[in-house]
């Protein structure tokens, strides 16, 4: 068949830096292909510059659409391609359309610039679409703000506005990195649904190798602008033939992959205990959140409600076991997390920290808790002070404690979480993101504590780093009998490093128990369907 | 919405509350005696005694305060034995030096400093976001730097300075504009303009340039935007998506900015009044103060607090007119 995208040899340069150093591949009509790399691998770069998109770079290569050279077309033969033949879907929803504008006028509008449609066609169209790619009620929806939209829903309108134009090429760039995973699946769902119907061929730009092996026919691994391999999905996933790729293979946190073991001389293994990850039992919990719940309040005065984002929670955690808590977006984890480290108030239940209740304990009274309990934050940028260098950051802590030495310890704990104790000096923006995550950890266990209450500390780390913070957790853990409260949407990552694991559905846990036991043999409808909903390597899974 | 207007009226009303008393506390307590400048320096001890009754200046502050809080929502009687003079309705007392009320002081030149504000904001919104707009999309080139340059003059410059050189240049020199004099704009609305674009463009100058400020990193901000590249990645023609999609953004910062810049607007038509001899409230306000004629300053306070409280809230509104995600409550 003749590819509909034929790219050769494309370069992105910016000044003296290349993003994209000589990439080359065909798309043939109703195929898949996946771009899979990691942050900085020039896949966004590949992507933007098929449809000419970047500002400010030099692009050279040739990119033919349907015989139609991109790189060469004139201002108005671009903006025709553009949509029309060449269609995008971006990875922010929440900012890919105008917040100013209706959703369906904004489909509409692109309808008419490329059809020359009336007003009235247009908007009947915008309806068509939104119903086509299964937003509910699409004629009232068509009249909402993208704010009143859900992110997937979002992503389904500019899948819509894309659909609209029938384009022989849909690119998406990480379409589903902001999404759930539930809300994923049925958005990949259909991007199957529609290549099938319209024969459309779908570019997928992922950093997630699951997501592009349950996707794509095809697929182009990218590492420092180039491909690093390129053939069918099942063939790369069973016997990669470049390092890299074996590599990146090797970080992806799968949902059946064994866990990181624990070995703790501080806790000898009881005789009879499997795998050694057997929960320690008969011990008093280190941390006992009892029908904790936590309400916000809002709506407008005289009609204000509250509503619980913790509803009613119950859960133990012993020393030095590790707690997972999953859940999606709006679960009440993160909520939970900060009413367990007391950066919010409960508004009711009780919380004991090592047989202490400290449920309504004052700041002050607080205090001595405080240092056996320690919290690790999901954005490593935004929680380091940007003005005060990572030694300092590492060492208030223990400042504010009136430990002596404070700076010789954060040193100390630098060399401890693997960064060079040289770098004191240096300020958060000079590292990467996995050294920020490494001085955020470092920073918390400076107090030494018992409880690490840690929040999507992985999320926007990619898999191969972070890969490295959780075997650091988990080294940590075994080292210093280090109990973990661990926050995140990603199943595959809890299963890795926690004994047990705490499922939460809006504001309450629906499901709790030994990893093993839940993931394997779920109980709860909803459990089943989230691990259902997570993508897998499908080649090298065993079939379920 | 409802809920919203009933809020910023009641907090209107607080805030000119607290703001009469402050203004009040400040001038009738001052020391000297109120009743000697109403009354004149050469009033005997009994004419003076008969003024501060009259004034009610013999009774407690605080009855005091409460008086002219009755006078501005019911009117009150200023009674010296058998003639009584009745004030009517917002009323702010008699002027110290011409024994008019106050009230009608300030209607009477109200229409001027009106004229002027108004007309100088039109002109600074106008020219304002036109050039920072254009200055933003026009990054890199001459145009961008003459604005840029303009602005920054602008911003450096004071309004009397700027008027100064106006007048002599329009009026002395190519003598194309007459020395400016208020003429109503409902005898005749082409003098009116003719006589007011001198004051126009003095005042509006400054305030053209911050607008012109905040318009340019607005657009350049809205244009750097991810939903702008979706709309250039659909084909939507560079001219579209600016003026679809990018002046909402420019707008609604200046839209804010608008009301709070009101009051540095109004202390600088003071001025500009002042300059071009324009019998505004500004005029009025600068000839009160020389001459301590406290009722007079009271009144003009509360009108130029009570035109900025109301701006502001219109603010809010334009606000959440412009950006459907701002919820009024």
């Amino acid at each position: 068949m003749t590819p509909v995208l034929s790219v050769r040899d494309l370069r992105v340069r910016f000044g003296d830096r290349e993003a994209v150093g000589g990439v080359s591949f065909d798309l043939e009509p109703g195929r898949a292909l996946g771009v899979v790399g990691e942050s900085g691998s020039g896949k966004s770069s590949l992507a933007l510059a098929l449809a000419r998109l970047h500002v400010g770079a030099d692009v050279t290569g040739s990119v033919l659409l349907d015989g139609t050279d991109v790189l060469a077309a004139s201002g108005a033969d671009l903006r025709r391609l553009r949509g029309g033949r060449i269609a995008m879907v971006f990875q922010d929803p929440l900012s890919s359309l105008d917040p100013y504008l209706r959703v369906g006028d904004q489909i509409a509008e692109v309808y008419r610039v490329h059809t020359g449609a009336s007003r009235r066609a247009a908007a009947a169209k915008a309806v068509e679409v939104l119903d086509r790619v299964g937003i509910p009620d699409a004629p009232r929806r068509a009249r909402a703000h993208p704010h009143e939209f859900s992110g997937g829903m979002v992503q389904r309108a500019l899948i819509a506005m894309a659909l609209a134009l029938e384009p022989r090429v849909l690119v998406a760039d990480e379409p589903t990195t902001a999404l759930d995973v539930t809300v994923q699946a049925r958005l990949l769902a259909l991007l199957d649904e529609l290549r099938t119907d319209t024969g459309m061929a779908l570019l997928l730009v992922s950093h997630d190798f699951g997501v592009v092996a349950e996707t794509a026919d095809d697929v182009l691994v990218m590492r420092d602008g180039v491909a690093v391999e390129h053939g069918p999905v099942d063939g790369v996933l069973r016997t990669p033939s470049a390092r890299y790729t074996r590599e990146l293979l090797r970080s992806v946190p799968r949902l059946d992959a064994p866990r990181l073991r624990v070995t703790s001389p501080a806790r000898p293994e009881a005789p009879g205990a499997t795998e050694g990850h057997e929960p320690p039992r008969g011990r008093e919990p280190l941390l006992r959140v009892t029908d904790l719940r936590r309400d916000f309040v809002s709506g407008p005065p005289l009609r204000r409600r509250a509503v619980p984002a913790v509803d009613g929670v119950s859960l133990e955690v012993a020393p030095g076991e590790a707690l997972g808590v999953v859940g999606e977006s709006g679960s009440g984890k993160t909520t939970l997390a900060r009413l367990v480290v007391r950066l919010l108030a409960p508004s009711s239940g009780r919380i004991e920290f090592a047989g202490r209740d400290v449920t309504r304990l004052s700041a002050r009274d607080l205090r001595p808790s405080r240092r056996d309990l320690q919290m690790v934050f999901q954005d490593p940028l935004a929680s380091l002070n940007p003005r005060r260098t990572v030694g300092d950051s590492i060492a208030d802590p223990l400042r504010v404690l009136g430990e002596p030495g404070a700076e010789r310890t954060a040193r100390d704990l630098m060399d401890r979480v693997g960064l060079d104790p040289g770098r004191y000096d240096a300020y958060p923006h000079e590292f990467s993101g996995g050294q920020r995550q490494r001085v955020g950890i470092a920073r918390a266990l400076g107090p030494g504590p018992r409880l690490l209450v840690c929040d999507e500390p992985v999320t926007s780390l990619d898999v191969s780093t972070q890969a490295q913070i959780l075997a650091l957790l988990a080294e940590l853990r075994a080292e210093r009998d280090l109990a973990l409260l661990f926050v995140s949407h990603d199943l595959a990552v809890v299963r890795r490093v926690c004994d047990r694991v705490a499922v939460m559905r809006a504001g309450r846990v629906v499901e709790t128990g030994d990893v093993d036991t839940v993931y394997d043999h779920p109980e709860d409808g909803y459990t089943r369907e989230l691990l259902a909903a997570v993508p897998r390597l499908v080649a090298l899974d065993p079939v379920v | 919405m409802i809920w919203f207007l009933t809020r910023r009226v009641l907090a209107t009303v607080a805030v000119l509350l607290v703001m009469s008393a402050i203004v009040y506390g400040l001038f009738y307590l001052m020391p000297g005696d109120p009743a000697v400048l109403a009354c004149g320096k050469r009033c005997g001890p009994e004419q003076l005694d008969v003024t501060r009754h009259k004034l009610g200046l013999d009774q407690a502050v605080h009855l005091q305060y409460w008086h002219f809080l009755e006078g501005l929502v019911a009117g009150r009687d200023y009674s010296s034995g058998p003639d009584v003079d009745h004030c009517a309705a917002p009323c702010l007392g008699y002027s110290f030096q011409s024994d008019q009320p106050v009230t009608s002081l300030l209607l009477d030149r109200l229409p001027v400093s009106a004229s002027l504000t108004l007309g100088a904001l039109l002109l600074a919104l106008v020219a304002g976001v036109g050039a920072g707009m254009l200055s933003a999309l026009r990054r890199g080139t001459l145009v961008e730097r003459l604005i840029t340059g303009v602005t920054l003059l602008g911003f450096s410059t004071p309004v009397f300075l700027i008027g100064l050189v106006l007048l002599l240049v329009f009026c002395a020199w190519l003598k194309v504009l007459p020395f400016p004099s208020y003429v109503p704009l409902t005898r005749n609305p082409a003098e009116w303009a003719r006589n007011l674009v001198l004051p126009w463009c003095a005042l509006a100058l400054i305030e053209a340039a911050l607008f012109a400020r905040v318009a340019r990193a607005g657009t350049l901000e809205t244009l750097a935007e991810d939903h702008v590249r979706t709309f250039r990645a659909y084909g939507v023609s560079e001219r579209q998506v600016v003026r679809r999609h990018a002046l909402r953004g420019a707008l609604a910062p200046v839209a804010t900015l608008t009301a709070v810049e009101l009051a540095t607007i109004i202390v600088s038509a003071m001025l500009t009044e002042s300059m071009f001899g324009l019998p505004g409230i500004g005029k009025l306000a600068v000839e009160s103060t020389t001459s301590v004629d406290l009722p007079v300053i009271v009144g003009v306070t509360l009108l130029s607090g009570t035109a900025v409280v109301i701006a502001n809230a219109a603010a809010d509104l334009l606000h959440a007119a412009i950006d459907p995600r701002v919820k009024l409550a």
